[in-house]
């Protein structure tokens, strides 16, 4: 996030501590690749509706582990095993060229593990244990680089936030569970109505507190942008397209499934937060100049945005209108596939960029299109697809959001005519700017000149790099065009989700139709019309005129006659999202400043000056600070109890003992 | 899909291509003779056209195939609107293909090429220009999509047949101040997204004053012909769509055959031709404003329309 | 706006009446012809030429309606008007200038300077005329030369 214009070279230096041996890069791989590929076999299967319970009493004492597949946790584990296997055949190539320890490559298969123990989790203590051993996975591959002080920063960060996150969830869900005396899954639902309205408030506060947290939405996201950009490529795939989903998961199942429907201000807390990341996690991308941190903040985007269309779901299905609230729904959940794939793909081909030039700065990129064609093919890919526009594999779920906030019916509340018109805003918001950022992280990473030696010498990624790459690439692809194969999953979760219509779940033939609702837009048609006009217009301007026209020539850029360029004369991602900072100033509050030297005393002479702009989280700024620094105040006077003298030691037990027996008297 | 509908998209589509060039050497006419010029006549822009095919394909040093290919996305992303939307017919076979959200991810489309070929040249102008289009586009896109909305939510779709069918049945949608405010909200947006004044100065010859051309500063020949036929498609379609959202009248219904649709054709052009002349004239009027006093600009249309939608929801009657 | 409308509607048009055209060139160059695009580059001038230049584009002389127009960048045009003595400053920006132009292209030598050094010929700072660094396909002589003399230049090449 810092725009200086000198500013060191720093070579990469992954992976410290004893570089693993030739093989074992593609051992751990391989075992991901079989975990995602079995993710697969048994999301099938739990959407399918064979997702039975599995018990295995010996493995944790006490409680034991379930494990049962429901069609909703069928769907992510889907979704996580697509993003392991494209990250698993990539880390193979990844972690061969830039070495790295034997605990950093065990972190992808078990961190893959871990994810898939949350979905199959038949019972809370299985769910909890695995969120843990998620959490920690996570936290190992945050680290693996922990000579950096800004991976161990981020390290801190991310402990903090998701160990609070994971009492939230802890506490939330024995209580949950504690009302009906069983933990499992499916009783949970059952016995969900036992709670007192109070102790279903505070569940759905708690959980979905420590699930929002995971999934990275605003004001909890301060660890995603230090986190997920400091992991290893493979793993921060994982991280950002894959854990987050888990996040939302949690919130889909516990909270809209198990504990829903709830009261009206459930639903508008879950829009809200919604909107509010969707907007500053689009800002925050749109200014950005770090390639994965621009990602990241792209994942807190694109998290908001399905959370608003579960929290427009949910409220839609208070007022009674099933139909919308299948749409909504179901957008949420092809939104966070589609974010899968898509953010998989950008944050596995940013990570080969970043691995073959050792920059993740974007004012320091460029002209990698020459030099990595391949990876800069599949970066396009993935941003046309996090872009959202047609053709691009976000483009379904974001139409079908729109549609079903289009079809809130008129008249059917003031909340509603007041709320849905604002998350209407915000999705178009966060539209415009996504775009915004998309076309800066590809235009100004990829195209152009290289602005740094670095860049100019990079190399294109290995063979298996490049195939999880597009392992990644054609899944967006099917997202794009193909939706339809998501039909039957869909269908079944929304099947599990009390309230919502069936009968108006989107069918997601060639052409996108909402039953009972008017509204259609067909992807693969669009796709193909755009397609084949382009190559007709190509052919036509090439016919027309062609007899009278000279022979094509190559030539040098038009400098207004200046002389060559130097790359010092590109322009930057800094300067590109300028005007954006400028429009956003109140919001991003960035810290610019300009230190002009004169030459000789002279008013008039300049001989350097040095820009520097640098955008802050200001919910970091704002929020976390004071309560940090009120957090160590109070633990300062805590300690100042602490002298170590025996004697007041002994005189604090005795205050004690009084303050009981006058107390129990 | 039915015989009228697609002679009337195959028509529509034609009719775009064919006259937008002749649109904008109107537009330049009205404004020559407003500014006390004799103007070079409303066929120029075919002559520029024929010229620049004929004329040396140069292909800057270090440039991609996203410069190369980004004349023919934006213009084929045009085409494929022009075919869509009701403009001499709302029966078009591509209907159901592409309702106003995709119309508007299209539009985008086009943007978004040329700012990464603008990108892709490397000079200072070609990023200043993109990064000024992005800017633009990027506020632009909420107004579009709340005006969208608004538009949409008396009709019960976003689907463009639908909603022509609804002002046809009950006018009075246009005249609601819902309709009145996206109406303005379009207004602004169809000036912004075309490089109009005051947004863009089409005309300039400062390049630190540019947005649009600036981007195409390094294009020649046949591939800045197709840039701007684009152009003057692009503004064709948006006008074209523009009058026929709020003045669907003369348009060719599911069941119009031969004479319907050269009716739905003529009234469309002669539609355009009006909202066209006035857009031009109304130009004559205006300085091009600062940059950032743009954004300014688009937040208040982005307004109209955030009031645009919520009227239409306080305000619709419910659906029958 | 309302001064605007009522100055708009007083004055009307402006433009002169179009004199009979020149004929063509001798060469019968196709370069140009029904539109011609220009790019400006002042390679020394005094200024006076471009005050001229800009006269050609007003609404009196309306250079427009006869197919000409100046662009910014000279991918887009078919040739350069040159004004002014050539620089040593300016004399590589020139070449790059024409060179940058797709063929087919033609140069345009507005005053007497850039056609053959006129009052600055024997000044230190200078290369020579414009034909000294590229080759000149139309002169335009004249210290400077009128809007009309210009005009009908151009007018040669678009034959309008
Ligand atoms: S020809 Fe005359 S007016 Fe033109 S630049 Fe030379 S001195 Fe100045």
């Amino acid at each position: 996030m810092t725009a200086t214009v000198e500013s060191t070279v720093s070579a990469p230096r992954r992976g410290t501590g004893r570089p693993a041996a030739g093989l074992a890069p593609a051992l751990a791989g391989t075992v991901t690749v079989g975990l995602g590929g079995a993710a697969g076999l048994l999301g099938v299967l739990g959407i399918s509706g064979h997702g039975g319970g599995v018990r295995l009493g010996w493995l944790l004492p006490l409680a034991g582990v379930d494990f049962a597949v429901s069609a909703t946790a069928g769907l992510f584990m889907l979704l996580v095993g697509l993003v392991a296997v494209a990250a698993g055949v990539y880390s193979i190539g990844y972690f061969r060229t830039s070495g790295a320890s034997t605990i950093t490559l065990a972190v992808a298969p078990v961190f893959t593990a871990a994810m898939l123990g949350v979905l199959a989790a038949g019972s809370v203590v299985t769910l909890l244990v695995c969120w843990e051993m998620m959490a920690l996975a996570s936290l190992v591959g945050v680290l693996s680089d922990h000579h950096r002080p800004a991976a161990l920063d981020a390290g801190r960060w991310y402990a903090g936030m998701t160990q609070l996150g994971f009492v939230a969830i802890l506490v939330g869900l024995v209580v949950l569970s504690a009302s009906g005396g069983s933990g499992d899954m499916v009783l949970l639902g059952r016995h969900a109505g036992r709670l007192t309205p109070t102790a279903r408030n505070a569940v759905f506060a708690l959980t979905a507190l420590g699930f929002g947290s995971k999934a990275g939405l605003v004001p909890l996201h301060v660890w995603l942008p230090r986190a997920h950009p400091e992991a290893p490529g493979p793993v921060s795939a994982l991280m950002s397209a894959a854990m987050v989903a888990v996040g939302i998961y949690g919130l889909v199942r516990v909270d809209v499934q198990i504990l829903g429907p709830g009261p009206r201000w459930w639903a508008v807390a879950v829009l809200g937060f919604g909107a509010l990341s969707a907007v500053y996690g689009v800002l925050q991308a749109s200014v950005s100049t770090d390639l994965k941190r621009l990602l990241a903040y792209s994942t807190t985007e694109n998290m908001g945005v399905v959370a608003v269309g579960v929290g427009a779901g949910m409220l839609l299905i208070d007022y009674h209108r099933p139909g919308a609230a299948a749409v909504a729904i179901a957008a949420a959940l092809v939104h966070t596939v589609a974010h899968a794939v898509f953010k998989a793909l950008l944050f596995l081909s940013a990570g080969a960029a970043v691995a073959a030039t050792g920059i993740r700065d974007l004012d320091r990129l460029g002209g990698l299109a020459v030099r990595m064609p391949a990876t800069t093919i599949l970066f396009a890919v993935g941003a046309l697809g996090a872009s959202g526009l047609p053709l691009g594999a976000g483009f379904v779920s974001e139409w079908l959001l729109l549609q079903a906030l289009i079809h809130t019916e008129p008249g059917s509340g003031t909340l509603l005519a007041v709320v849905m018109p604002v998350a209407v805003g915000v999705v178009a918001l966060s539209t415009g700017l996504g775009v915004a950022a998309m076309v800066k992280a590809f235009g100004v990473g990829f195209l152009a000149r290289p602005r740094s030696p670095e860049a100019a010498e990079a190399r294109e990624a290995s063979p298996s790099m490049v195939a999880g790459m597009s392992f990644a690439a054609a899944a967006c692809g099917v997202a794009a065009v193909a939706p339809v194969v998501l039909s039957a999953a869909l269908d079944k979760v929304l099947g599990e989700t009390p309230g919502v219509g069936l009968s108006a779940a989107p069918s997601l033939g060639v052409v996108l139709r909402l039953p009972g609702l008017a509204g259609s837009v067909s992807p693969a048609v669009l796709a193909a019309a755009v397609v084949s006009v382009t190559l007709a217009v190509v052919v036509l301007a090439g016919r027309a005129g062609a007899r009278r026209r000279p022979a094509a020539v190559t030539a040098p850029l038009w400098t207004c006659g200046a002389g060559p360029l130097s790359e010092r004369m590109e322009y930057t991602a800094t300067s590109f999202a300028q005007p954006l900072q400028q429009v956003f100033d109140v919001v991003l509050r960035p810290e610019v400043d300009v230190e002009v030297s004169h030459a000789g005393g002279s008013e008039y002479l300049v001989e350097r000056v040095r820009f520097r702009s640098r955008v802050d989280d200001t919910v970091e700024l704002r929020l976390y600070r004071p309560i940090l620094a009120a957090v160590s105040r109070w633990a300062g006077w805590v300690r100042r109890a602490h002298p170590g003298s025996v004697h007041l030691y002994i005189g604090y037990g005795a205050i004690g003992v009084t303050v009981v027996l006058v107390v129990a008297r | 899909m039915n015989p009228g509908g697609i002679l009337g998209a195959a028509a529509q589509t034609a009719a775009v291509g064919l006259g937008a060039p002749g649109l904008v050497g109107g537009m330049r006419q009205v404004r020559a003779r407003m500014e006390g010029r004799a103007g070079p006549g409303v066929a120029q822009p075919y002559r520029d056209l024929r010229k620049l095919l004929g004329k040396q394909s140069i292909t800057p040093e270090g440039t991609t195939v996203v410069f190369a290919a980004a004349p023919a996305v934006i213009a084929a992303a045009t085409l494929v609107i022009a075919a869509t939307i009701p403009l001499a017919t709302t029966a078009s076979p591509l209907d159901g293909a592409a309702d106003l959200l995709a119309v508007v991810g299209l539009l985008l489309i086009g943007t978004v090429s040329l700012v990464l070929a603008g990108l892709d040249t490397g000079t200072p102008f070609g990023g200043m220009g993109a990064s000024r289009e992005t800017t633009i586009a990027a506020l632009v896109e909420p107004t579009v999509l709340l005006a969208v909305f608004a538009l949409s939510i008396p009709a019960g779709s976003s689907n463009l047949a639908v909603i022509v069918a609804d002002t046809l049945r009950r006018p009075s949608d246009v005249l609601s101040p819902a309709g009145a405010l996206a109406f303005a909200a379009i207004v602004v947006v169809i000036i912004a997204e075309t490089g109009r004044l005051p947004v863009d100065n089409p005309a300039t010859h400062l390049e630190l004053t540019m947005v649009h051309e600036a981007m195409v500063l390094e294009y020649s020949g046949p591939k800045l012909a197709v840039i701007e036929w684009g152009a003057a498609m692009r503004l064709t379609v948006l006008l074209g769509l523009l009058v026929n959202l709020f003045a669907p009248w003369g348009v060719a219904g599911r069941h119009a055959g031969l004479v319907g649709v050269a009716a739905g054709l003529a009234a469309v052009a002669v539609k355009v031709a009006v909202a066209a002349a006035a857009l031009a004239a109304g130009e004559v009027y205006l300085a091009k404003i600062r940059l950032f006093r743009v954004p300014e600009l688009l937040a208040g249309s982005f307004l109209l329309g955030l009031l645009a939608v919520t009227a239409s929801y306080f305000l619709a009657s419910p659906q029958a | 706006m309302a001064g605007l409308t009522g100055r708009i509607r007083r004055l009307g048009r402006i433009a002169e009446p179009a004199p009979p055209a020149p004929g063509p060139l001798q060469d019968a160059s196709e370069v140009g012809r029904g539109s011609l695009q220009l790019r400006h580059v002042d390679a020394g001038s005094c200024n006076g030429c471009e005050v001229e230049i800009s006269g050609c584009f007003s609404p009196v002389y309306d250079a427009e309606r006869y197919g000409a127009r100046l662009v910014a960048s000279p991918r887009h045009a078919d040739g350069v008007l040159v004004s002014g003595v050539v620089t040593r400053n300016m004399a590589s920006a020139l070449v790059d200038a024409v060179n940058a132009v797709p063929a087919p292209r033609v140069v345009i030598a507005v005053g007497d300077c850039a056609c053959d050094g006129g009052v600055f010929s024997e000044a230190y700072g200078v290369v020579g005329p414009a034909g000294a660094v590229i080759g000149v396909d139309v002169a335009v002589p004249g210290c400077p030369p009128e809007p009309a003399q210009i005009i009908d230049a151009l007018r040669k090449l678009t034959r309008r």
